[in-house]
């Protein structure tokens, strides 16, 4: 057991730090709005050119090679600095390593360092309207044609959809397939002939998802991922990282907590002294997490496989975060329904901005059902049925 | 960065595993219930020869000169097999503490502590109690910022029966003198805190041990019985408790062998990291208590069902040595004010 750093480690955090704190903007409007997108477009074609944006990706895609730990030490650094959440998030953590892990080195070359450099932005198809938790019941069909496919069918759900170049997802592509098998993975332009996009906006009333629709649209051979048939194998190593450490790097949850005991120092006075206990149990849950991810990655350094392992922590990080805004929302009290417009709303409305967000964490990536399922199979050992 | 446990580390667990799989059943501990002592005959002197109670006494006294890191899955062990003995206080706690006060203390009772001859009783805040009073041949008593080291015949014990009927604890009374006091002032302050940090941390290494032994012996119950024509292991609604009960395991255990960590380099966060391990270790085996009875149903509510031991032994851990609020009220004070 070694619970330090390297002095390579510590510079690179001093690096990622003053780099940080000298460009990270503020006060950006929201990502999924019609102002604040092309301001967090400008804030990610920076990262890219300074090499911050895949921190852990080859030099050749734009990244600096990073190590695990480095990488968990810029996520520290990023959200400590007050950084955005990710415009690219859903490409580079979610599409990446599997294209990494799945794509020609063509595929690599074409798809990867232009979504680091936030000039094509993936959204994810896996929702329809009738395959939610049950995915494997999923019915948009990819029809063999000369030289590619035709998709027909709808996807919904899909985070930023309107804002995207690119989808990615998965199709029927046996017709007398079932379940699991007969699902080719896609990459889908969103701009084709035969592809339509209808924006629907997200709880709290930000332009977040989209619906696409497709009705013939023509996708090439060069375009699917892995083989065809194998869509669903390959889609599980994708979600496999979205549950687990690509997308929720302990740092975020750190970073909220610690601004959480802030917000408690302004407000001890006037609020109810049992919150004293909730916050700290809210810092004990972001501690307990940034300490399992430790040992979780020394798991991934030893090559052991993370598996079922990512259902644990998308439980945790999901059911904390709410657990952090709501104690949040308790400490300003009254404030706590006031929008960010208002001109007496507390650090900009980011609390119960960040509540809504929160509340969508049980539900997506395999709701937290679903985790409970896997954990009761896979992990214990208890039987399907 | 490397959070993981050695090869060595990993191989004294498994071996403690083992001889404790033998020597220390539930049929055993359920005995000790009914002893004197409280203790399982013989089991003291095995786990001396093994090196497990002599585990941080220094070489030159006859121990192994180990340290909390490396009790960390030893004790998840102790507390998986609900052993009766005074592992925590006389080998986990007094050893290193006799070390530190040093002189003819050390000299006297380390090698006796080495050898398996001698237990030694433990009074220290928060814990209004003494356990094993009864059988202790050393007292190291706390007094303000003071340790003081009794002989029994220096103090009075009343027994407080605990719900844990192999845990005998004790009110003692006592008169500190010149003559006792082994430590004072701020040399006495930073003992204490230090040892309550390493009974607190071994209590929660314990607990741990507890929980996951209520989960196994759940989930295989789960797989067996049936109802309704079915393992009640199907059901989503006892599939999700039980799933939740490990999620608590699984975020506490890493952050005992992290406090351990810290509390063995002496970093600043110390204290702090070992209220963190203690409070979620607490919650944690509290919960795996209930939710075992629950999947258990009336069976597990049965005295002579031995799920209960386990329960018991939760209880009273997560009681002992700062209970979960105590150690969040702790944290409160290191990170808000």
């Amino acid at each position: 057991m070694d619970l330090t750093y390297t002095a390579q480690e510590e510079a690179f955090r001093a690096e990622a730090r003053a780099w940080l704190e000298a460009h990270v903007p503020r006060d950006l409007p929201p990502l999924d709005s019609e102002e604040g997108f092309p301001l967090h477009l400008e804030w990610e074609k920076k990262l890219f050119a300074e090499r911050w944006a895949v921190v852990s990706w080859p030099r050749e895609y734009g990244g600096r090679e990073a190590s695990i730990i480095e990488w968990l030490i810029f996520e520290e650094e990023y959200y400590r600095a007050g950084g955005p959440q990710r415009a690219t998030q859903n490409g580079i953590f979610l599409l990446a390593p599997t294209v990494f892990d799945f794509g020609t080195r063509e595929q690599q070359e074409r798809i990867l360092p232009r979504m680091a450099a936030a000039e094509e932005l993936w959204c994810q198809g896996w929702s329809e309207p009738g395959s939610g938790s049950d995915l494997a019941s999923l019915s948009s069909r990819a029809e063999r044609v000369e030289g590619g496919w035709r998709l027909h069918g709808q996807k919904t759900w899909c985070t930023r959809g309107t804002f995207s170049d690119k989808l990615f997802g998965l199709f029927r592509s046996d017709p007398d397939s079932e379940r699991h098998r007969g699902l080719t993975y896609l990459l889908v332009d969103l701009k084709a002939e035969g592809v339509s996009v209808r924006p629907v906006d997200k709880l709290d009333g930000d332009e977040g998802f989209a619906e696409v629709f497709f009705d013939g649209a023509f996708v090439p051979d060069e375009d699917v991922l892995g083989e065809p048939g194998e869509g669903w194998r390959i889609a599980m190593a994708t979600t496999g990282s979205e549950r687990g450490l690509t997308l929720r790097s302990p740092g975020r949850f750190m970073a909220t907590a610690l601004r959480l005991i802030e917000l408690y120092r302004r407000y001890r006075e006037t609020c109810d002294p049992r919150l004293r206990e909730r916050v700290v149990q809210a810092w004990t849950d972001a501690e307990a997490y940034r300490v399992y991810t430790l040992e979780s990655v020394t798991r991934i350094m030893d090559d052991a496989p993370v598996g079922s392992d990512s259902s644990l922590m998308k439980l945790h990080w999901s059911e904390m975060d709410v657990r952090l805004h709501e104690t949040a929302l308790e400490l300003i009290g009254p404030h706590a329904e006031l929008d960010g417009t208002a001109p007496e709303a507390v650090d900009g409305g980011r609390w119960m901005k960040g509540y809504q967000f929160a509340l969508s964490g049980p539900i997506y990536a395999g709701t937290n059902e679903i985790q409970r399922n896997v954990i009761a199979e896979r992990i214990l050992g208890l039987p399907r049925r | 960065m490397r959070f993981a446990f050695s090869e060595e580390q990993r191989l004294f667990q498994e071996a403690l595993a083992g001889m404790l799989a033998e020597q220390c059943p539930p049929e055993a501990v359920a005995e000790a219930w009914n002893g004197d002592s409280g203790r399982i005959p013989g089991l003291w002197a095995k786990l001396a020869e093994m090196g497990v109670v002599g585990l941080s006494v220094p070489e030159a006294h006859g121990g192994l000169g180990l340290d909390q890191l490396d009790w960390v899955l030893l004790l998840q062990e102790a507390g998986r097999a609900a052993l009766p003995e005074p592992l925590l206080e006389t080998s986990a706690v007094a050893a290193p503490l006799l070390s530190e006060l040093g002189g003819e203390l050390a000299n006297e009772w380390l090698p006796r502590i080495a050898a398996g001859e001698a237990v030694v009783a433990l009074g220290l805040d928060p814990a209004p109690w003494v356990a094993d009073a009864h059988e202790a041949d050393l007292f190291l008593l706390q007094a303000g910022d003071e340790i003081h080291a009794l002989s029994p015949q220096e103090v009075r014990a009343t027994a407080q029966p605990s719900v844990d009927g192999a845990r005998r604890l004790f009110r003692v009374e006592w008169e500190p003198s010149e003559r006792t006091r082994a430590a004072a002032g701020e040399g006495g302050r930073e003992l204490l805190a230090l040892t309550l940090d390493r009974a607190a941390l071994g209590a929660a290494a314990q607990l741990v041990g507890l929980a996951r032994a209520m989960l196994d012996r759940s989930v295989d119950y789960a797989k067996k019985r049936e109802q309704f024509g079915q393992a009640i292991g199907a059901f989503q609604a006892v599939k999700h408790q039980l799933s939740d009960a490990l999620l608590q395991i699984e975020f506490a255990r890493p952050l005992v062998a992290h406090a351990a960590y810290t509390l063995v380099h002496d970093w600043y966060t110390r204290s702090r990291d070992v209220s963190t391990a203690k409070a979620r270790a607490s919650d944690a085996a509290l919960q795996c208590a209930k939710t075992a009875l629950q999947c258990h149903g009336a069976i597990g509510y049965s005295f002579e069902y031995p799920l209960h031991l386990w329960m018991k032994r939760s209880w009273s851990l997560a009681a002992a040595h700062g209970d979960a609020a105590w150690h969040r009220s702790r944290l409160a004070k290191l990170l808000l004010d």
